[in-house]
């Protein structure tokens, strides 16, 4: 479904695959042959109407939700019910979720460090040097020990940021992250994606922030009932919108 | 009525005393004295009634009984007691029963009451359902009610310890209890003690000797598995290896009743079984809702992050889940003590059971009750001092 | 922490999250895939199911066998032999069909046990009305006086031509549904007012109430009953006796004032200040803002734990047994005191259980259902 233009702007193969991807909650089709490319370095952003399923496939990427039917291959390992293969990926992919889900009962610090103590086995002195060397990068040291609660929203949300790449992820996955912040507080959180989008990150972004779409991603994905509608790159999706899902969404979404 | 303003004043207004009646703190003044004068007047007024129907009525006050002969037999108990003790030994007898229950019955309902909660959440439907039954039932018939119910259970239905059933070699069911074999001390058995007591030590150290090391190099040591087999497999080893030296008295029947062995009352059993089932399915539902409480995102943020199931159980769903669970679990604690009174409904002789026998054979009411209430008021007392301390010590920072 | 409500409320995941849908039973998909979905989906689940089922059938097996194939439906008269002969084996129903009338109603004159059979349904009438919402007015407290005035015409008599019975002879569960009723009743006034003093920005208010409240948390409702046959009357002037019933009756309206107040404290608790605000605002003083703002606020808010703590109280009041009174509970214990029926105990507790898991069950399915739909409506 990659556009070709979007093809030769990125560097090397694809990173993830998703073939024939169908998922079912009940009677309920969540996911319809979802057939999608993600090459290294790409930035996509994922968008559509509520429930047309755009969280439900980024979550399959890291298997927090099983796909039923299809195949789903990240950095070259099919994702199946051997658990090995499950955590490995996860070690390998991050995710930033819209309610930052940071542990309540840990200090910043503790939450940065927990996954590379436990899983990378990294020692303490380690891992609480990579945290705050994140922590500086997400402009939020000073914070380092509080606790989540005593942060705002969008502080929290760029802890949540910094937790992922403290597991130096090969990609970074993003479930609305600016949907549950203040106005703001949506611009601090973007300019971190913006920056790591520049390092060279393999991101997927589910968003409305339309403006981000734009400036950052090489792909637009629109979504809508379980089925990727258009993909295409941001400038062809904004300007010239081929379907009438689409045309009817965009008006929506920057119409007010 | 109100003071003057003072429009040319610099500053805060000095303070006018103002004593009328809109002023609120005159009003919050004359409301609480005529609070306290009048719970003052009805304190007043029972205590000076009691007073009188006290002296009309020839009854003896103060704590001297304590020091004369009870007289009462009690039919268990912890220590060396005889019916010629005086009557402060019987009450402490008294208390060491409600202790023995309370304290045997908060283990036994912790383990049940987890077990069934984490059943209800099971994604097996035939176990949830059950559970729920479970909980359902228990929940919604008194206390008293179960205990008369386990209490006639065993003495109507189970057989005289001629016929005593034994659903397990050694064990006995008859309407006089359950008798199990009583383990007898072995020299040996010193040895294993020792392994076992070396065991924890050990552990201990190697926890903190684990904790230092993956802090400094990050590897990881399985310190449980270790522990269980330094304090549990090691004396195992021990004791077979000292030739597994085992001497169980056994109860034997002897003419009309059973001879040697441990022994649980009818009552007793009765109080226990109906203590732990009842608060056991009140336990489930506070673990079922602790764990529920833990948001799913957390459990989702913590596997995509990389940790194991185990971990993230560990590291992140049981620390936020004992917060929600503790406090109401330490009130099911206070909940199994209280009910324990329920013991002289089945004459199982605890506190309240010998307290009250004592009031009726004095005579002196008030300090018999004086005695219950005093004992319960310093548990619960001790109980919400050490929950006060521990919500402070778990509570979340927020802003 | 601002997460506690989880993910599944946003508005993408509405539609999609698996939470959200409906659970699945048997109506939604072929039973077979249930089965396998819910019982047989693992190796491990696969045992547990069996060995749960065995279990389960184990225990309806010997269940029905003792209550129903092998049970006595019925001897002559008070002839228990075919009882006897099946202890332990087959119950022995026939103590219910014998023992009915006193366990419902005591030693209530027979021939008048119409009355008590009345006054019961009219408490199930009462409750009915008041479990419905549109009955949530002040119209309830005249129906509810208008039928505790009944019930207590028809209890006592006297009038109408109705014979007098004197209380002591009352007995079984209008002796139950009377003492969990004026308990709940006339605790619960009393405990919004220890609630508000405990809350109260006077010391001495302050002091005295929290003192109260700890004090009876703190002791068992047995010492109180005690407290209550053996030092009451001592408490009165001379020559002023009060009956036993009344003075149980007073312990716990003591006892459930102060647990009532507990709950309904959390409740005014969780109003926020600006409500405190708004209301001082609007000048209004403190009762008013009591009674119009705070305290339809936060009695909304506690609906569930309050019936909780209903439930607690009906079965709480099953300890007057121990100081000697007639409740339902009591007089199922005294049926079987009759040599002729002695040993048959398990029957009749079985037998009350049944009633008492009804009135229990029945208002905690109650509260579960409206708690349902006020978060439901808060939600919206």
């Amino acid at each position: 479904m990659m556009s070709a233009e979007a093809a030769a702007r990125v560097a090397t193969g694809p990173i993830i695959e998703m073939r024939n991807v169908n998922k079912w909650y009940g009677d309920f089709h969540v996911l319809r042959d979802v057939n999608f490319t993600v090459a290294q370095k790409q930035k996509v952003v994922v968008c559509g109407p509520s429930g047309s399923g755009k969280s439900t496939m980024i979550r399959c990427i890291n298997r927090l939700e099983e796909h039923q039917q299809g195949e789903i291959i990240v950095d070259g390992v099919e994702l199946t019910n051997d658990l090995k293969n499950i955590e490995a990926i996860r070690r390998e992919v991050g995710m930033v979720f819209q309610q930052f889900n940071l542990f309540p009962h840990l200090t910043v610090l503790e939450n940065l460090t927990l996954a590379p103590i436990w899983v990378l086995k990294q020692p303490k002195k380690q891992a609480e040097e990579t945290a705050m060397y994140y922590l500086e990068r997400v402009q939020i040291p000073e914070q380092a020990h509080k606790y989540p609660g005593q942060l705002s929203g969008g502080q929290q949300q760029r802890v949540a940021i910094a937790r992922s790449l403290c597991m130096k992820p090969k990609i970074m996955l993003f479930d609305e992250p600016t949907s549950a912040l203040d106005p703001e507080m949506i611009k601090e959180v973007l300019d971190v994606m913006i920056e790591l989008a520049r390092e060279g990150m393999t991101m997927i972004v589910v968003t409305h922030e339309m403006g981000f779409a734009r400036t950052v991603a090489d792909t637009v994905v629109f979504m809508d009932r379980g089925e990727i509608v258009e993909a295409a790159p941001p400038h062809e999706f904004f300007a010239n919108p081929r379907t009438d899902r689409a045309k009817l969404f965009l008006s929506q979404i920057l119409g007010h | 009525m109100a003071s003057k303003p003072h429009r040319a004043m610099r500053g805060p207004p000095a303070s006018t005393i103002n004593l009328s009646l809109n002023n609120p703190s005159v009003r919050a003044v004359l409301y609480q004295i005529l609070v306290v004068g009048a719970v003052g007047f009805v304190v007043w007024y029972l205590v000076s009634n009691t007073m009188t129907n006290l002296e009309t009525r020839k009854i003896a006050t103060g704590f001297g009984f304590l020091d004369r002969e009870a007289g009462l037999p009690i039919g268990e108990s912890l220590i060396e007691y005889t019916p010629a003790d005086t009557y402060a030994k019987a009450l402490f007898v008294g208390l060491l029963n409600t202790l023995r229950v309370a304290i045997l019955g908060i283990v036994l309902a912790t383990i049940l009451g987890t077990i069934i909660g984490v059943a209800r959440l099971s994604r097996n439907w035939l176990l949830a359902q059950t559970a729920r039954i479970y909980v359902e039932v228990m929940r919604n018939v008194p206390l008293l009610l179960q205990l008369l119910f386990w209490w006639t259970l065993f003495r109507d239905m189970f057989p005289g310890p001629r016929d005593a059933l034994s659903p397990l070699a050694g064990v006995f069911l008859s309407n006089r209890g359950v008798k199990i074999p009583l383990l007898m001390w072995q020299p040996e058995y010193a040895y294993v003690l020792a392994t076992i007591l070396a065991g924890i030590v050990a552990s201990y150290l190697l926890h903190r000797w684990a904790k230092r090391r993956q802090e400094a190099t990050g590897q990881q040591f399985p310190v449980v598995r270790t522990a269980l087999g330094l304090v549990v497999g090691l004396p195992l080893l021990v004791f077979l290896v000292l030739g597994a030296p085992l001497a169980l008295e056994r109860p034997e029947l002897r003419g009309f009743n059973f001879v040697g062995g441990a022994t649980l009352t009818p009552e007793f059993a009765a109080l226990l079984i109906g203590l732990v089932t009842y608060t056991a399915a009140f336990i489930a539902e506070i673990v079922r809702s602790g764990i529920l409480a833990v948001s799913h995102g957390q459990t989702e943020a913590a596997l995509a992050l990389g940790l194991k199931r185990g971990q993230v159980l560990r590291l992140v769903v049981l620390p936020q889940a004992l917060r929600v669970i503790v406090p109401p679990t330490t009130s099911q604690y206070l909940n199994i003590t209280k009910n324990s009174s329920l013991a002289v409904a089945i004459g199982y002789p605890d506190i309240v059971s010998v307290a009250n026998t004592t009031l009726n054979q004095t005579g002196q009411a008030i300090e018999g009750i004086a005695i219950i209430m005093a004992v319960y008021l310093t548990i619960s007392l001790s109980i919400s001092l050490f929950m006060n301390w521990y919500n402070k010590h778990i509570a979340l920072v927020e802003r | 922490m601002s997460d506690t409500q989880s993910h599944y409320t946003s508005p993408t995941f509405a539609a999609a999250a698996p939470e959200k849908l409906p659970g699945r039973t048997f109506r939604d998909i072929p039973p077979v895939r249930w089965a396998r979905e819910n019982l047989f989906n693992t190796w491990y689940n696969t045992a547990l199911t069996l060995v749960i089922a065995y279990f389960i059938a184990r225990f309806a097996i010997g269940l029905i066998s003792w209550g129903l194939v092998n049970a006595v439906w019925d001897v002559p008269g008070t002839d228990t032999r075919a009882c006897r002969e099946i202890v332990g084996i087959g119950a022995c129903w026939a103590l219910i069909g014998e023992k009915f009338r006193f366990i419902m109603f005591g030693t209530y004159p027979y021939e008048e046990h119409w009355r008590p059979t009345v006054v019961i349904f009219l408490f199930l009438a009462l409750y009915g009305v008041s479990a419905m919402r549109r009955f949530w007015n002040r119209n309830l407290v005249w129906i509810w006086l208008a039928g505790l005035t009944v019930i207590g015409v028809l209890m006592w008599g006297g009038v109408l031509g109705l014979q007098f019975v004197e209380q002591e002879r009352w007995g079984g569960l209008p002796i139950t549904l009377i003492l969990a009723t004026f308990g709940i009743a006339l605790a619960f006034p009393l405990s919004i007012l220890l609630a508000l003093g405990r809350r109260s920005d006077m010391p001495a208010v302050k002091v005295i109430c929290v003192t109260y409240i700890e004090l009876i948390r703190g002791v068992p409702l047995i010492s109180l009953l005690f407290m209550a046959s053996v030092m009451f009357p001592l408490f009165l002037p001379e020559g002023l006796t009060i009956d036993k019933l009344l003075r149980a009756q007073v312990a716990i309206i003591l006892f459930a004032a102060a647990y009532l107040a507990e709950v309904i404290r959390g409740g005014l608790q969780a109003i926020p200040k600006g409500q405190y605000e708004a209301a001082d605002s609007l000048g209004l003083s403190y009762w008013q803002k009591t009674g119009f703002i705070v305290l339809p606020q936060a009695l909304r808010l506690v609906i569930p734990p309050l019936v909780n703590t209903f439930i607690g109280l009906f079965k709480d009041t099953s300890l007057v047994l121990i100081i000697g009174i007639f409740d339902l509970l009591n007089s199922a214990k005294t049926a079987v005191n009759e040599p002729a029926w002695r040993g048959f105990g398990l029957e009749a507790y079985i037998f009350v259980a049944v009633i008492y898991f009804v009135f229990c069950f029945a208002m905690s399915k109650y509260s579960q259902d409206l708690e349902a739909e006020l978060s439901m409506h808060r939600n919206r």
